[in-house]
């Protein structure tokens, strides 16, 4: 193989390719040609690199710059100045909110500083697509070790030990799992990887995939061999495009190593995957509904038991595990248990990737120990709030869970400590909240997600929801009435006692935790007909400060309806009958002389 | 492809090597061409080309080359660091394909210093 003496790790997660990475690879691979560089400089396309918000994003290795932003124009430049004349280019560079000056080396990021690589371990280190490429990181060493030096009894045993838990919401301990399907007595016996990550938000499962696809094969693999499963299907949805395509090129790339099929590494041991494509229903996270549609059935969730371990994919012994959960499978055989427990806290070992999104300056993926605050997470990782604005709220787990409010901002994070403050670890997805954000409006937007996804089986979930969301519409539109807070929390109730799957089960959270926390935002709604963050529309009316306006008319241009009048240098006036309340006026005056009430 | 077997997995990583030090910061060497303006000008790519196609030759896996800007001495271009893991840097100047040559063998491969060279050991300290 030619030798390189530089990489450009380009990121070509579906963030980075929505943002034009593709362009980016063809103005590189053109300069470098241009400066007949292409022998000494390597593009090499890796998966997500997580710091979504400021992509395209390349790392340059071995130099280890990181650089963001990129566009095509800015190419030119960076080829000559780096890549011929060894000298980084300052402005390609982040610059870390509070400071001034561009920080060149992304180990010095505070975004990637405090992430610890479990499941992530190869993100951006390589091509995605390249199978020498994973094993060159140790790929499939864990698989060697599994067939060949241990039973499958010491498998469970090891991953038993090591704590690990369900990474997909519940957070069943993976090994109690493993153990249950290896005692089933009847074969065949199936493996399911749950790929259908379904929380609006949430992309945790689809960066693992696209980045280290190999990472969850090779999980399934041992799992296979530990609960002596012969065939195994990745159920993953259709939004998922790139994801299911670079499974594909991994499936067919550990056939040809025979690391798939019959006789694996000359064990007799076989096993087959082939992937199961979903429409993207959010109750197929439900496992049930998602053998259901596997199966080529509607998906529905039925009565447990029977657990999907007797009787599940065809009615056999069937054990689902997330994305997330078997790509943390092969380091814990390679490093063992007792390194992976020793992350963690008491309940919750070793580490969990997150999508960190909303009010936050750096959205993106992240993977920390379990136990991490809250506060580590907005603030050190994430950056903290867009506009420096107030933190009001996080809701983890998505439709499922709940608003976390500013006092828990110090809660660190596991399975038990977000059950108690009524909300769920879920898959991972954490939507921060600013000051403007109205927790009745995220509560009544939460449910018509749920609305919509409820598969209608069980009367409490289809009715329940449906008319939970009517109330919190009504209120939202300032028709609230005395009593309203009462009926939603009886409802939940309602439809949390019965619902047959975990949708209508959790489908309150969201309710119930922001009544919890923020009961006089909702009263404020109902009795004094006023939303206090200025974003339901029919409780609030722009209108202009005569103090702080200078008529400079900027407010006047932009309003789509025409309904501010107002000479130039004189106060302007807001006609409140063409007014619509889109908020444009109060987001472009630089006086801060519109006010919402 | 055909199967493979649990040893051509370590041949798999070895034949990776380079690859994966590049990235990781693995490697057992590290060679710096100082490629400013006036390093260029005085021939530094032709020392790259001719580093690169050492390395290539030489199956030498452990060895990552690459490029940073003027080090500051433009009088004395091409000039190239080579820093042994664990070792202090070795700054060497004035150089050209041949000189290039016995610094890769006789340093880099055999871990001897090409005194008649060398500018000197050690690098300037930052602040």
């Amino acid at each position: 193989m030619k030798p390189y003496r530089t990489h450009v790790m380009l990121c070509a997660g579906t963030g980075c390719v929505s943002n034009g990475t593709y362009k980016i690879k063809d103005a590189l691979e053109r300069e470098l040609e241009k400066h007949d560089l292409q022998n000494e400089v390597a593009v090499v396309m890796t998966g997500c690199n997580g710091f979504c918000a400021q992509g395209p994003v390349a790392v340059v290795k071995p130099d280890e710059v990181f650089y963001q932003l990129l566009t095509e124009d800015a190419i030119p430049h960076l080829v000559e100045e780096h890549f011929l004349k060894g000298r980084p280019v300052q402005k390609l560079m982040y610059t870390p909110p509070a400071e001034k000056t561009p920080v060149p080396k992304m180990s010095d990021i505070g975004f990637f500083g405090k992430q610890r690589l479990v499941a992530l371990r190869n993100r951006g280190m390589i091509d995605p697509e390249q199978i020498d490429e994973y094993i060159a990181r140790g790929g499939y060493t864990a698989l060697v070790k599994a067939l060949t030096e241990m039973t499958p009894t010491q498998i469970t045993g090891e991953i038993k030990r090591s704590g690990l838990r369900g990474r997909g919401g519940a957070g069943f301990p993976t090994g109690k799992k493993w153990e249950l399907a290896a005692n089933a007595k009847r074969i065949p016996k199936y493996l399911v990887c749950n790929a259908d990550e379904g929380d609006p938000g949430a992309f945790m499962d689809r960066s693992i995939i696209e980045s280290d696809p190999h990472s969850v094969l090779e999980g399934m693999i041992i799992g296979a061999k530990a609960i002596g499963a012969s065939h195994g299907y990745v159920y993953i949805r259709n939004e998922y495009p790139l994801a299911r395509e670079r499974l594909i090129k991994a499936i067919q790339q550990a056939n040809d190593y025979g690391l798939l099929g019959n006789d694996i590494f000359g064990t007799d041991f076989d096993f087959a995957i082939s992937i199961q494509q979903g429409a993207g229903a959010f109750v197929c996270g439900e496992e049930t509904s998602l053998i259901a549609s596997l199966e080529g059935r509607a998906p529905e969730p039925r009565i447990r038991p029977p657990f999907p371990v007797e009787a599940g994919v065809w009615q056999a012994p069937t054990n689902i595990n997330n994305v997330e959960t078997w790509a943390n499978v092969p380091e814990i055989i390679n490093k063992g248990a007792k390194w992976f427990a020793g992350i963690g806290t008491e309940t919750s070992k070793g580490t969990k990737v997150f999508s960190v999104v909303g009010k936050v300056k750096n959205t993106g993926l992240v993977e920390v120990p379990m136990g991490i605050t809250l506060r580590e997470i907005v603030y050190d990782i994430g950056g903290g709030i867009i506009g420096d604005k107030k933190f009001k709220a996080v809701q983890t787990g998505g439709p499922s869970g709940g608003c976390i409010p500013e006092s828990l901002l110090d809660l660190p994070i596991d399975y038990e400590k977000l059950a108690e403050v009524g909300s769920i670890m879920g898959s991972g997805g954490l939507i921060v909240m600013d000051e403007d954000t109205c927790m009745v409006d995220v509560a009544r937007y939460f449910l018509e997600f749920l609305k919509d996804e409820s598969c209608g089986k069980c009367t409490a979930c289809r009715e329940g929801i449906d008319v939970m969301h009517g109330i919190l519409a009504r209120i939202c539109e300032g028709n609230g009435d005395e009593g309203d807070i009462e009926l939603l929390e009886e409802l939940a109730e309602a439809v949390k006692d019965a619902s047959l799957c975990a949708l209508g089960g959790t489908a309150p959270n969201p309710v119930l935790s922001t009544i919890r926390y923020f009961r006089e935002e909702y009263q404020s709604h109902i009795k004094d007909k006023t939303c206090p963050a200025g974003v339901c529309k029919a409780l609030i009316t722009f209108s202009i400060d005569e103090e702080k306006c200078k008529g400079c008319r900027l407010c006047a241009k932009n309003c789509p309806q025409e309904a501010i009048a107002g000479q130039a240098k004189e106060v302007h006036t807001i006609d409140q009958d063409k007014c619509i309340k889109c908020g444009v006026c109060a987001d472009v005056c630089k006086f801060e002389a519109v006010l919402v009430a | 492809m055909a199967k493979i077997t649990p040893e051509d997995l370590g041949r798999i990583r070895e034949k990776m090597a380079r690859t994966m030090n590049l990235r990781d910061g693995g490697a057992r060497a590290k060679i710096t061409v100082h490629m400013g303006t006036c390093g260029i000008a005085a021939g530094a790519r032709k020392i790259m080309s001719a580093l690169l196609g050492l390395v290539e030759q030489k199956g030498a896996e452990d060895i990552v080359v690459t490029t940073s800007g003027c080090a500051g001495l433009c009088s004395r271009e091409p000039m190239m660091t080579v820093e042994i893991k664990g070792q202090a840097p070795v700054k060497y100047v004035d150089l050209d394909e041949e000189k290039t040559g016995r610094i890769f063998s006789d340093h880099v491969l055999s871990g001897k210093v090409v005194e008649e060279y060398a500018l000197a050991v050690g690098s300037e300290r930052v602040a």
